[in-house]
């Protein structure tokens, strides 16, 4: 029995399926308008750093390889890791689960005496609930990141991977701030500028004097027991540095073997994911350094349903992930339903395959079916992990009628042909100039739209986009 | 679990071995992308001002006189143990780094420091902690960071970098000053890290 994440705890579960959650997504034209603007415009920002890299491919082709190779060696690199870490001064924690991993972060916070941690904003943490198990022992967390905490403020979740309040704007921010913000200025305007000073403010005291910090960590390397993380605003340079204590809590899918290895992860992350050539600030330490940073550094190695994820040979490609968000930027499902009707915090593409893997599919499962199967997001990928693969392995697992399963076939068989792809991406938006929207796409991909509102087809492909690049 | 007969550090790693029991296939990596290139100090610069940091190219004698023309008179700055002297001007006043604490830190008008590598295609200069560079709390906590960059400390691109760079080492990588997007994807500078950084190229 592969271990799954456990339910009850942490943020891998919605509290209603996807085809409800997102109905009322739809209905919420500033949401629309808001991700609509922020995906076209990460779209385009990365698309242009992209081109300007003549081995993209060849990176792209690397980075996949070594993720690859990653998961097959992944106990001995794990090994690996920790001793390197250990001998850097650094202590190595291992949570079979996310109950585990919150009990080892809350016993290490009580340990230090502080009853307050400053946060880099972080998919594992959020993952396993960590602040709720925090305030539950009464430790109060704080989301450093600007957009973390516009969301904490905000009693809120996350909405996209990069950029989690982007369902906000910058009046409701404002309201928000003067609701929820101690010592806030009244005369705040709802300027960015003026904002983004707010939580300057009233982050600098919460930052000199808070002695434990926790983080996430993009890139761990095995051969050295150097930790990476990458950021933009130098929150995270400040809980990396400034607490006595730095408690970092990783998924054991993020090692990757060698120093050499962050050459192309370093490449691929910024372009992909924010579309800059390099993201501001990037943090890399290996154990503790004295009389520079946090003197006492925890590893915390998270399963958390990954090991079964790792056990499916189909869909463990999913771990290859380095959140970079760049699928959900090309998602016409997620540019419309937005995060939150994903229900977990893996949002879009990526979430719909690695959340029904680490929960179950049981637990999850009509996020497979939150996809067009168009393929932009494994064009976007840049560790190209094969989602539309992933998708139709994953809705052969979920019971469903029979005429599905025959869709769903010819589709795997579809994706597998690029020839028939784009032909039948090609007819589904003729079926749309013809004014037949709605009724579904051509047979015998008809057995799967039956069923289900086939989302309107783009008017140019990702790849026709990308081909006349 | 009884007694904790099995720690869940062998819990994870037997459950992880048993993921992969079936067998897989050894993975070789393809390594035909680029690593070497030209270190273009124009393009340099480009890609430096293209991240809004203020880029001045000068001759190494001209460094303090430098620091002075960005620096008000009077202004106090922070400085790692190792500096050299002759980098700074006598209009202002030097906190030399024994242990400054993050008060007197946070309050300097700015910090110099020098650095460990440029990367030309990503407009990124990388702090390794060593004297001339100092602790990576004195980079962090003022609101101005001027840092001076050796020709020959600049290279092409990620690849060389890493290669030049110590894993042993904590490391900054600084690509202009701090910035956020999160307001309606609005970029601003200087949330939580230095507010505006200048890069003194020494050529
Ligand atoms: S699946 Fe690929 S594109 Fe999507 S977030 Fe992960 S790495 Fe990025």
């Amino acid at each position: 029995m592969p271990a799954t994440a456990p339910g009850g705890v942490g943020q891998l579960r919605g509290e209603e399926p996807f085809p409800a959650a997102a109905r009322r997504a739809l209905a919420d034209a500033q949401l629309r308008r808001n991700l609509g603007h922020a995906t076209a415009t990460i779209r385009a920002k990365s698309g242009a750093v992209i081109a300007e890299v003549p081995d993209w491919e060849q990176l792209r082709a690397a980075g996949s390889a070594i993720k690859a190779d990653v998961l097959a060696r992944l106990p001995e690199l794990l090994e690996q890791l920790e001793a390197r870490v250990t001998a850097a001064g650094g202590v190595v924690h291992w949570a079979a689960d996310a109950n585990e991993a919150n009990r080892i972060v809350t016993d290490l916070v009580r340990a230090t005496g502080s009853d307050r941690v400053i946060k880099v904003k972080s998919m594992a943490t959020q993952e396993i609930g960590l602040n709720e198990a925090l305030e539950a022992a009464g430790i109060i967390p704080v989301e450093t990141d600007l957009a973390e905490l516009i969301v904490q403020l905000g009693d809120d979740r996350p909405s996209h991977i990069l950029v989690p309040a982007i369902h906000r704007n910058r009046a409701e921010i404002r309201e928000i701030f003067l609701r929820a913000m101690p010592g806030v200025d009244r005369a705040l305007t709802d300027e960015p500028a003026d904002l983004a000073a707010a939580a300057r403010r009233f982050l600098r005291q919460t930052f000199l004097s808070t002695s434990v910090a926790v983080s996430g960590a993009n890139f761990a390397v095995a051969e050295t027991g150097t930790l990476a993380v990458v950021e933009s605003e130098g929150n995270g340079r400040m809980c990396l540095t400034l607490p006595e204590t730095l408690i970092t809590v990783m998924g054991v899918e993020k090692v990757v073997p060698t120093w050499r290895d962050l050459e192309v992860f370093l490449q691929l992350l910024p372009r992909a994911s924010t579309g800059e050539r390099m993201n501001p600030y990037t943090s890399m330490w290996t154990g503790v350094t004295p009389g520079d940073g946090p003197q006492a550094f925890h590893l915390v190695l998270l399963d958390n349903g990954r090991s079964a994820v790792l056990a499916d040979g189909v869909g463990r490609q999913a771990l290859h992930c380095i959140r970079c968000s760049a699928c959900l930027n090309v998602c016409p499902v997620y540019e419309r339903t937005g995060g939150h009707a994903y229900g977990s915090v893996y949002p879009g593409p990526i979430g719909a395959v690695l959340s029904p893997q680490l929960t179950g599919v049981a637990d999850n499962a009509s996020l497979p079916y939150a996809s067009s199967l168009c393929g932009a997001c494994y064009d976007a990928c840049p560790v190209k992990i094969n989602i539309p693969e992933l998708l139709v392995h994953l809705r052969d697992q979920v019971p469903h009628p029979r005429g599905e399963s025959v869709a769903m076939a010819a589709a795997a068989y579809t994706m597998d042909h690029p020839a028939l792809f784009a032909a039948a991406q090609r007819a589904a938006r003729l079926s749309r100039l013809a004014g037949r929207r709605g009724r579904g796409l051509p047979p015998p991909l008809s057995g799967w739209t039956a069923g289900r509102d086939l989302p309107e087809p783009p008017v140019e492909t990702f790849r026709e986009w990308w081909a006349k690049r | 679990m009884v007694g904790e007969a099995v720690s869940s550090r062998d819990l994870i790693l037997g459950r992880l071995r048993a993921a992969i029991a079936d067998g897989t296939d050894p993975v070789r990596v393809p390594r035909d992308y680029r690593r070497e290139g030209t270190a273009d100090l124009d393009l340099l610069v480009e890609r430096l001002t293209d991240y809004r940091a203020r880029v001045h190219r000068v001759p190494e004698t001209a460094v303090a006189d430098t620091v002075a023309g960005i620096l008000p008179a009077s202004a106090t700055v922070v400085v790692p143990p190792g500096l050299s002297a002759a980098w700074l001007p006598p209009t202002v006043t030097a906190l030399r780094d024994d242990g400054l604490d993050n008060a007197r830190i946070a309050a300097a008008d700015g910090v110099v420091t020098a650095a460990a590598v440029a990367v030309v295609e990503t407009g990124t200069v990388v702090l390794d902690g060593s004297p001339d560079q100092g602790r990576r709390v004195l980079s962090l906590l003022p609101d101005l960071h001027i840092c001076v960059v050796r020709a020959a400390q600049v290279v092409a691109g990620v690849p060389a970098a890493l290669g030049r760079l110590s894993p042993h080492r904590p490391l900054t990588w600084i690509s202009g000053p701090s910035a956020t997007s999160d307001i309606e994807l609005n970029r601003v500078e200087g949330v939580h890290g230095p507010r505006t950084l200048h890069v003194v190229l020494l050529s």
